[in-house]
Parts: C-alpha cells; sequence; structure tokens
C-alpha cells in the first residue's frame, strides 16, 4: 500500500475522476476526504467507497468557505499530505455565442479554485517539509478544442499554475504534477453526440476513450513517493493523441 | 529583550542557523542564507507568534533581524 499513512484532498471527489482517484487512493491506504458542492452525491459516494473517507460540502470558488474547510480537516486529521485539484465544470460555446459570464463561470471554478485551494493547503505542506499536488488540467488546455475556449484557456492556466508552483515549492519536498486526460469515459464525455466521437476516436492512435481507472493509476503514482523526483510536468493520458 | 530571544528562536528554526549568527545587523538573505520562500515563512512565523498581520509592503522593508525586532516591538507596544 503506497499511501500508508497519508492523507489526501480531493476536490470534485463526489463523482466522476474525483471518485475513481478516491476509491484508488483507500485501497492504497490512504485517509481520503472528498470535497464537493454536490453534498447529496458526495455523501453517497462516501458511504459507497467505505474506509477512511470523509465528506466535506464546499464551493472551491468561495475563498471563505476553502479556508474554514482547509482549517478543520487539518484539526481533525492533523495534516494534508496530497492535494489533488480535480472540481472542475464545463460550459461549452462557440466564442460568438459565449458570454462573459460563460466565460467567468468556468474560470472562477476551474482556475480561481485551484488557486484558492492550493494556497490555503500549501502552508502546512510547506511548514512539514512534504507535499504532493497533483492537478487535472486536460488535454484541450494543450491543443485547444472549439467550443471549449473557455475550458481551455482554464485547462491551460493550471499547467502555467502548476510549473510556477512546482518552482517555488521544489525546495519544500513538495512536487506539482498536472495531468492532461484526453477522452476518458465519464459523465462529462457521456453527453458527447456519436458523430463527435467518432470523430475524436479517429484522433486517438490507440482507437479507444479512456477509463476512469486509467487515470486514479496515473494520479496515485504522481501522489506517492514513487514520483519524488518527477515535478512541474504535465503528463497526457491520451491513448497517444497529443504527442 | 525576551522579544529578541522570541524572534532569535523562530529564526534559528527557521533558516537551521546557529544563535550566535543571529545578531541585530544580521540580513536575513545575505548574512543567514535565507532564500525568498524562506523570508515569506519568517513573516508567516513572526505573525502566528505575535498575533499580527504584517502587510507585504511592510515585510519587504525587514530585511534585517533588527529591523524585525524594531518593528515587531512597535506593534506589540500596548
Amino acid at each position: 500500500m503506497v499511501l500508508e499513512s497519508k492523507v489526501a484532498f480531493i476536490t470534485g471527489g463526489a463523482s466522476g475522476l474525483g471518485a475513481g482517484i478516491a476509491k484508488k487512493f483507500i485501497q492504497e491506504g490512504a485517509r481520503v476526504i472528498i470535497c464537493d458542492v454536490d453534498a447529496e452525491t458526495g455523501t453517497k459516494t462516501a458511504q459507497q467507497i467505505e474506509g477512511n473517507i470523509h465528506f466535506y460540502k464546499m464551493d472551491i470558488s468561495d475563498e471563505e468557505q476553502v479556508k474554514k474547510t482547509v482549517e478543520s480537516v487539518v484539526n481533525e486529521f492533523s495534516k494534508i499530505d496530497i492535494l489533488i485539484n480535480n472540481a472542475g465544470i464545463t460550459n461549452d460555446k462557440l466564442l460568438l455565442r459565449m458570454t462573459k459570464q460563460d466565460w467567468e463561470s468556468v474560470i472562477a471554478i476551474n482556475l480561481t479554485g485551484t488557486f484558492l485551494v492550493t494556497k490555503a493547503i500549501m502552508r502546512d505542506m510547506i511548514k512539514q517539509r512534504y507535499g504532493r499536488i497533483v492537478n487535472i488540467a486536460s488535454v484541450v488546455g494543450l491543443i485547444g478544442n472549439p467550443g471549449q475556449a473557455n475550458y481551455a484557456a482554464s485547462k491551460a492556466g493550471i499547467i502555467g499554475f502548476t510549473k510556477s508552483c512546482a518552482k517555488e515549492l521544489a525546495g519544500r519536498n513538495i512536487t506539482v504534477n498536472a495531468i492532461a486526460p484526453g477522452f476518458i469515459e465519464t459523465k462529462m464525455t457521456e453527453v458527447l453526440s456519436d458523430e463527435v466521437k467518432q470523430y475524436y476516436l479517429k484522433l486517438i492512435p490507440m482507437g479507444k476513450f479512456g477509463l476512469p481507472e486509467d487515470v486514479a493509476n496515473l494520479v496515485l503514482f504522481l501522489a506517492s513517493d514513487q514520483s519524488s523526483y518527477i515535478t512541474g510536468q504535465v503528463i497526457c493520458l491520451d491513448g497517444g493523441m497529443v504527442m | 529583550m525576551a522579544l529578541f530571544d522570541d524572534v532569535r528562536n523562530i529564526i534559528v528554526e527557521q533558516l537551521h542557523v546557529p544563535p550566535e549568527k543571529v545578531t541585530l545587523e544580521a540580513k536575513f538573505i545575505e548574512d543567514l542564507g535565507a532564500d525568498s520562500l524562506d523570508t515569506v515563512e519568517l513573516i508567516m512565523a513572526f505573525e502566528e507568534k505575535f498575533n499580527l498581520q504584517i502587510s507585504e509592503e511592510e515585510a519587504q522593508k525587514l530585511d534585517t533581524v533588527g529591523k524585525a525586532v524594531t518593528y515587531l516591538e512597535d506593534k506589540t507596544k500596548t
């Protein structure tokens, strides 16, 4: 069990990739805190996964809520070793139809939320001279995607944020990496039409979509001590789509 | 001098320097080997210890042990 005695904090942990990561971490011996705005699903997920998993309701774009939640988690669990910045939303529209509000809602959660949670947690990581931060970016942050200017910008922002954090925190034994999933079978990609899915399948050399399990495996590696000399990297997880 | 002792203890712990190097004239970066993140951590440690808020602007000016001590003495006067 590679995460024995570690405490992990996962945003957007109620469902999708976050819940998959939580499950994997529990199997590897970590104590896991999942946060989400969706309290109903979050509570259910924590019950379903079982083990040392705890749900906290939190809106990552609300600085006060983030501070309070992190404070109570640190009080309860005495430390946070691993942070997975996973929470994110989409609000797809072609640029011509995208309002300022469409833009800001995605940036507020995906990018500003990542900043707020990282900032709230890094202080304790610096003090304890240990930390693993994994940010969930996306291949669209590297290659762009029509209809996702807001989402792609937020994910590209996360990549720049990851590298800056990695440089600032490297001397404190804290690694910060990002992963860039391509098409993973989740609720977020379920809504795509068959036509769009077929189009993207052609762009994926491996000819298939990824599974949440694939993401959880990579995140586990980056959150463990097996990756202790890797920082500031963006690792694509996309069946070879971007290379 | 109780305040100086507290400040020195924090610096010794934070920067892993021998106490005798922590003089009022010592500069955090040049003489005590602090990097930029160390200086932020020191400010945070002072804030915690003395229960006060030090603005970024004020923090920038505190580049020696002496300046930090004077500043903290001033702020903690009741």
